[in-house]
């Protein structure tokens, strides 16, 4: 851990003016012990910094900027939290639960009580990959600003089997795999103002920049993230698989949010965790059930078509059919 | 000055490996104690013993404090965190250390430049490992003489990632982690070998050019030849400590009904010690203290003070606590070698404890395994041949051998062996609990199942066929009865989700270890102490220390106070290899013996009557032939001449000697283990929910502690079964998972729900007639988990860990 300056910044404005770069980019660009970054809880920032591949100059913590915490509900609008809501508050929401199922059921099986009691849901957006090449100070990878991506030719069996070409890491968000399902979205605030974004566009493939995750500018600071209402004839379910039950890290997620008539299916949102460097939408999947009367036959043909396109590395191919089998389960729950 | 190439044997076998006949007593008596079973056809055994020998101990039943459940003696102190382990040491002025280790599995140290460290604000010392190259043992790899300077060319050939170069002193932690970056090393890489297979193979990387003069090889074992060394390959072993290759093998495979041959293959496993490896070491002009997470205070003196040159009088060497070991903390370590030459350079304590990394990567790990098995059934089940080729690699180490359970476990006249250690560019292995067996054990169990169902017999009862080990008998019989055994045909259960039942069992060797000497005190104000250098590594040796002196003086376990770890009280024995309990309880009972007949001679002095008519029970002493004289023990001590008694006794042979050298005992320790699991089809995931351990240790001193160490020997077993890997890169040979979050421990919902039961078994070998259980507890876990999931879905796994994507593949969805 390198020798690094500490402020509590006391609003969002010091907070923007206090900073000079995202992680990503004091991990590539802005090196050396110069960067100014903000941080949440730590349960990302710190590690990074311990294992020696993130030299901040200067850490800025959000934690004293009053209001960031606040999560609401209301019929018409929807869900809203602050950033600094933490997964256990996600986990524990009567209204997450009762509204927004998938949601729950991803943040009661993030990470492990102690942390879900501690990471903020902003931290969470921003955390950067698990890729243990990533995070291995011995390997200078794509994503650090180096040129070899040393999963593709090496141990990949947590890997992603889509968008494999330039850094086939998976994003280590699973409570984004719920989020992007509920179709949500995020307010950035920086020097020029606020911008609200889909989810779906904050997440970047690292086809577009393989050193970030995501759109978040210099300065810029997740300030609100907002889920629409549920109507009606939603149905929604949320599985994560790992290899242990206690805590660990996904090996394949997926939320399904449905809207139903009946048994009918007119609307679907199918989302993959862990199986690409971004929250995955399966469009094709969706397709397969919208308009249709959900049968074991259907949900099977959707299965087929939520992998067709996947390009698995030389050791995870068993996650082909575990996404099938996922997606079956996640779908036969959510209507069920 | 050491032979650095000199590694040292853990396991206490005599060098001779021959046996002796029992040792000649002046006086001797003849005794009956307790043998066998109660319940169970209990007998008794007569034995000629040593006229000081303590009178025998009666079974458990009729005791007050041995054999009783009994608190741990400081549990209080660890849960309320006043325990101090050896990373909570400070002392006054004490410096922080921190190695920097190579970052290339293989490469030569062109230049080095420790100037930006020495001068770095708060650096106190640094210095440079120089050492012979050629040595196996990159993990003790202080075992040379700490030299002051050193040329470039004489600095060893990196052979491993994480191998130490360097290491700084410095007056914080941070400081000394920031200084250690800045020594400069400039590195040669050449070319290295990290696979089994590949590192066999003509033309690949030479980890070792000359021979690996080592004695032998902790694992398994056998001694191999250092000339049997060609390449990286070193073997083959063609047996074990517990003897060589016997019978025909070929010829019995020729009449033989049916012949089964299989490969299975074991992965890496890593000790994950709670508290990572580490002394503090504090050089004094007239003493050297250094305290330890270790398992053995006396091996640590001993070897500081060979390389050192002091006198073993002028090391002191201290382990309070200690958490956890699991055979990877002996000897003084690269780590203790180091603290003691910073702390001499600096002239101040120097604390220098691992990483977790530093942990993962240069601290020791179980060896990995492929294991060619042949053997030969008749049609009535009897195995007429076993036929066992294994390679392994311990990467710079040695130990990969996994033969014992082949060949000691079942009654086989034809057996044969190759077992071979291959070195690679990676950490060296170090024992880890039950070298060999756990291994041994995931092969041959799995075998048995198969031929039983070949035979169409429930594997169980099968057993039964083969198995001549009446105590493990008993253990299958009340393990089944608690697990509620039913065979149940595998693949059978409908849906994707598939329940499983599976069993093994397990085979240790009754090791004792003479050099095992204990103190006991009685002060004439009613305290007593026990005393030895022994160890309590978490297993609550402390504990069954207080109960041993107890009994003998009719008072509680709590009344004792118990002084160990610490190297100037008498010699006691490393914890390792299960000889603990065995070893120093004989000598611990024995002393409190000689104490008390000191004692009670001068209260027979005082109330005239023979000493023979005195008795010590329940805090009293009383006379069995007058009622009218008795008082209690803290009248009693007044009744001493002298402020003390004091008495010291050494482990004696066992009773009626030994079947191997002086420390391999006469019987096996065995054990049985059945499971339950769930295996999902669909993805892979297998959950083991319940898992019936049965054991025997001989007589068990503390069955609370008892099914404490079989609770974690399970635990250990199930995480080797699914979880943990050691998995290096093989581009860089980094270990990509040396932290607790991707090298997977079971946590708590990956433990399942664990059952004992304990046979109570006495075979008349010593005064208390203890043996251990640390090991046997987790042998048969993973063979068992194997099993039970190839019940479950009907598909055999050959491979460990049994990972949701081998369950995948197997099942052939993948
Ligand atoms: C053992 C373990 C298991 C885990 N398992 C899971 C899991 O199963 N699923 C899962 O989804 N996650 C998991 N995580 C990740 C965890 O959820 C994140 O580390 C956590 O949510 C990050 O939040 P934080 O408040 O600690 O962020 P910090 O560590 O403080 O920050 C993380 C990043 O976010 C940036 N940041 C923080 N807040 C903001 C903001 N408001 N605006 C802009 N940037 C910001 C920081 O600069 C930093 O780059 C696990 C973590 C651990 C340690
Ligand atoms: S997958 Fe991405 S993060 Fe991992 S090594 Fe390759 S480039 Fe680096």
């Amino acid at each position: 851990m390198n020798r690094f300056e500490y402020i509590k910044a006391p609003s969002i404005d010091e907070a923007i003016d206090m900073m000079d770069s995202t992680v990503p980019e004091a991990m590539v660009t802005k090196t050396g012990g110069s960067a100014k970054v903000v941080k949440a809880a730590g349960t990302d920032l710190l590690d990074l910094i311990k294992e020696g591949i993130l030299e901040p100059g200067r850490v800025i913590d959000l934690k004293n900027i009053p209001g960031l915490d606040k999560l609401s509900y209301d019929k018409e609008k929807g869900l809203a939290f602050g950033p600094m809501v933490t997964i256990a508050d996600l986990e524990n929401s009567p209204e997450v639960k009762k509204h927004y199922r998938a949601l729950h059921e991803a943040a009661a099986h993030a990470a492990t009580p102690q942390i879900r009691n501690m990471a903020t849901m902003g931290g969470n957006l921003m955390q950067r990959p698990r890729c243990w090449y990533f995070r291995s100070n011995g390997h200078h990878c794509r994503k650090k600003g180096g040129t070899t991506c040393f999963a593709q030719i090496g141990q990949n069996q947590f890997h992603s089997i889509f968008l494999t070409n330039v850094c086939p890491c998976v994003h280590p968000s699973s409570l984004a795999t719920a989020l992007v399902a509920y179709d949500g979205k995020v307010e950035l605030t920086g020097p020029e103002g606020k911008r609200v974004i889909p989810l779906s566009e904050f997440f970047t493939p690292s086809e577009v920049d393989v050193t970030c995750e995501n759109v978040a500018t210099s300065q810029e600071i997740i300030t609100n993230i907002m889920l629409p209402p549920v109507k009606s004839g939603t149905r929604a379910f949320y599985v994560k698989h790992g290899q242990r039950e206690s805590y660990d890290w996904s090996m394949g997620d997926v939320a399904v949010v449905m809207q139903m008539d009946g048994k009918k299916c007119q609307d679907a949102r199918i989302v993959f965790g862990a199986a690409a460097p971004i929250p995955l939408r399966r469009e094709a999947a969706e397709e397969e059930l919208k308009g249709k009367t959900i049968s074991e036959k259907v949900i099977a043909k959707a299965a087929e078509k939520a992998l067709e396109g996947a390009t698995p590395l030389a050791q995870n191919g068993y996650k082909v059919p575990l996404f099938k089998n996922l997606l079956k389960r996640t779908v036969t729950e959510a209507i069920g | 000055m050491a032979n650095p190439n000199k590694k040292k044997i853990v396991l206490p076998v005599a060098p001779d490996n021959q046996a002796h006949g029992p040792v000649k007593h002046l006086h001797s008596k003849k005794v009956k104690l307790p043998y066998g079973v109660p319940g169970h056809g209990l007998t008794e055994m007569e034995r000629e013993v040593s006229i000081d020998e303590p009178p025998p101990l009666p079974i458990n039943e009729k005791l007050n404090v041995v054999g009783k459940r009994t608190k741990r003696a400081d549990a209080i102190y660890k849960v309320t965190g006043t325990a101090k382990y050896t990373s909570d040491i400070q002392l006054p002025g004490m410096l922080y250390g921190k190695f920097l280790r190579s970052p290339h599995p293989h490469a030569r140290i062109k230049s080095l430049d420790v100037s930006a460290a020495r001068r770095y604000p708060g650096v106190h010392a640094v210095h440079v490992l120089k050492m012979e190259p050629g040595g196996s043992v990159e993990r003790d790899s202080g075992h040379d003489a700490p030299a002051e300077t050193y040329n470039i060319e004489e600095l060893p050939l990196l052979r491993y990632v994480g191998q130490p170069i360097a290491a700084v002193a410095a007056e914080s932690q941070y400081i000394a982690d920031e200084a250690a970056r800045l020594i400069k090393v400039e590195y040669e890489t050449r070319p290295f070998v990290l696979e089994l297979d590949k590192a066999r193979q003509k033309g690949a990387p030479i980890v070792f050019e000359k021979v690996i003069e080592d004695e032998g090889n902790e694992g398994d074992v056998g001694v191999t030849a250092a000339e049997d060394q060609e390449g990286n390959l070193r073997g083959p072993s063609t047996g074990s400590f517990l003897g060589g290759p016997r019978g025909d093998v070929e010829k019995a495979f020729a009449e033989a009904d049916f012949v089964l041959e299989r490969e299975f293959r074991t992965q890496v496993q890593t000790h994950c010690c709670l508290e990572t490896h580490g002394v503090v070491a504090d050089w004094q002009p007239d003493m050297l203290t250094v305290y330890a997470s270790t398992q053995n205070t006396a091996g640590v003196r001993d070897d500081l003070a060979e390389l050192f040159g002091l006198p073993k009088s002028k090391v002191r060497v201290i382990t309070e606590y200690m958490g956890g070991g699991f055979g990877s903390k002996f000897g003084a370590g690269h780590y203790g070698v180091m603290a003691t030459i910073l702390s001499k350079k600096a002239g101040r304590p120097v604390k220098l404890m691992l990483s977790r990394e530093e942990e993962h990567i240069s601290a020791g790990n179980r060896p990995n395994s492929h294991q060619m098995l042949k053997m030969g059934f008749k049609n009535d089940g009897k195995i007429t041949a076993i036929d066992l080729t294994s390679y392994g690699t311990a990467g710079v180490g040695l130990g990969a051998g996994v033969g014992r359970i082949a060949q000691d476990m079942y009654e086989c006249p034809n057996f044969r062996t190759a077992q071979y250690d291959v070195f690679t560019h990676a950490g060296p292995g170090a024992a880890f609990r039950a070298p060999g067996n756990v291994q041994g054990v995931f092969s041959v169990e799995q075998m048995i199942d198969e031929a039983a169902e070949r035979l169409g017999l429930d594997p169980l009862k099968y057993r039964d066929v083969i198995d001549k080990h009446e105590v493990r008998k008993l253990m299958r019989l009340k393990g089944a009865e608690a697990f509620g055994w039913e065979y149940k045909k595998p693949g059978s259960d409908p849906g994707p989700i598939k329940r499983g039942f599976g069993m093994a069992q397990g085979q240790w060797t009754r090791f004792i270890n003479l050099n095992s000497s204990a103190t006991v005190r009685i002060n004439k104000d009613g305290s007593v102490a026990v005393m030895s250098s022994v160890q309590d590594i978490g297993t609550g040796t402390k504990t069954i220390l207080a109960q041993v002196v107890a009994e003998e003086l009719g008072l509680a376990a709590e009344d004792i106070t118990v002084k160990i770890g610490d190297t100037l009280y008498p010699d006691g024995p490393g914890s390792g290899g299960s000889v603990t309990a065995g070893s120093i309880t004989p000598a611990v009972r024995n002393a409190a013996y000689k104490a008390k007949m000191d004692l009670l001679g001068q209260v027979a002095g005082a109330w005239d009557v023979e000493i023979g008519d005195l008795e010590m029970k329940n805090g009293d002493v009383y006379s069995r032939s007058d009622s009218s004289k008795k008082m209690s023990f803290g009248e009693a001590v007044k009744k001493m001449r002298t402020n003390q008694i004091m008495a010291t006794a050494s482990r004696p042979d066992d009773y009626g000697g030994f079947e191997i050298g002086n420390g391999i005992g006469y019987g096996r320790l065995g054990s049985v283990q059945f499971a339950e699991v769930l295996v999902d089809t669909e993805t892979g995931f297998i959950k083991v929910e319940r898992v019936v351990a049965a054991h025997s240790c001989g007589r068990p001193l503390n069955p609370m502690q008892v099914e404490s160490q079989i609770n974690g020997g399970v635990i250990m077993g199930v995480g080797y079964a699914l979880y943990e890997d050691r998995i290096l890169d093989l581009n860089t040979g980094h270990q990509i998972n040396a932290n607790l979050d991707q090298y997977k421990l079971p946590y708590s919902k990956e433990i399942p729900k664990i059952e004992t039961v304990i046979i109570e078994h006495y075979g008349a070998f010593s005064s208390t007639d203890a043996s251990g259980i640390g090991e046997p507890a987790n042998i048969p876990t993973a063979g068992a988990i194997a099993n039970a999931v190839y019940n479950a879905i009907g598909v055999r796994l050959y491979e460990l860990p049994m990972t949701p994507q081998k369950v995948l593949t197997a099942l052939g969805v993948s």
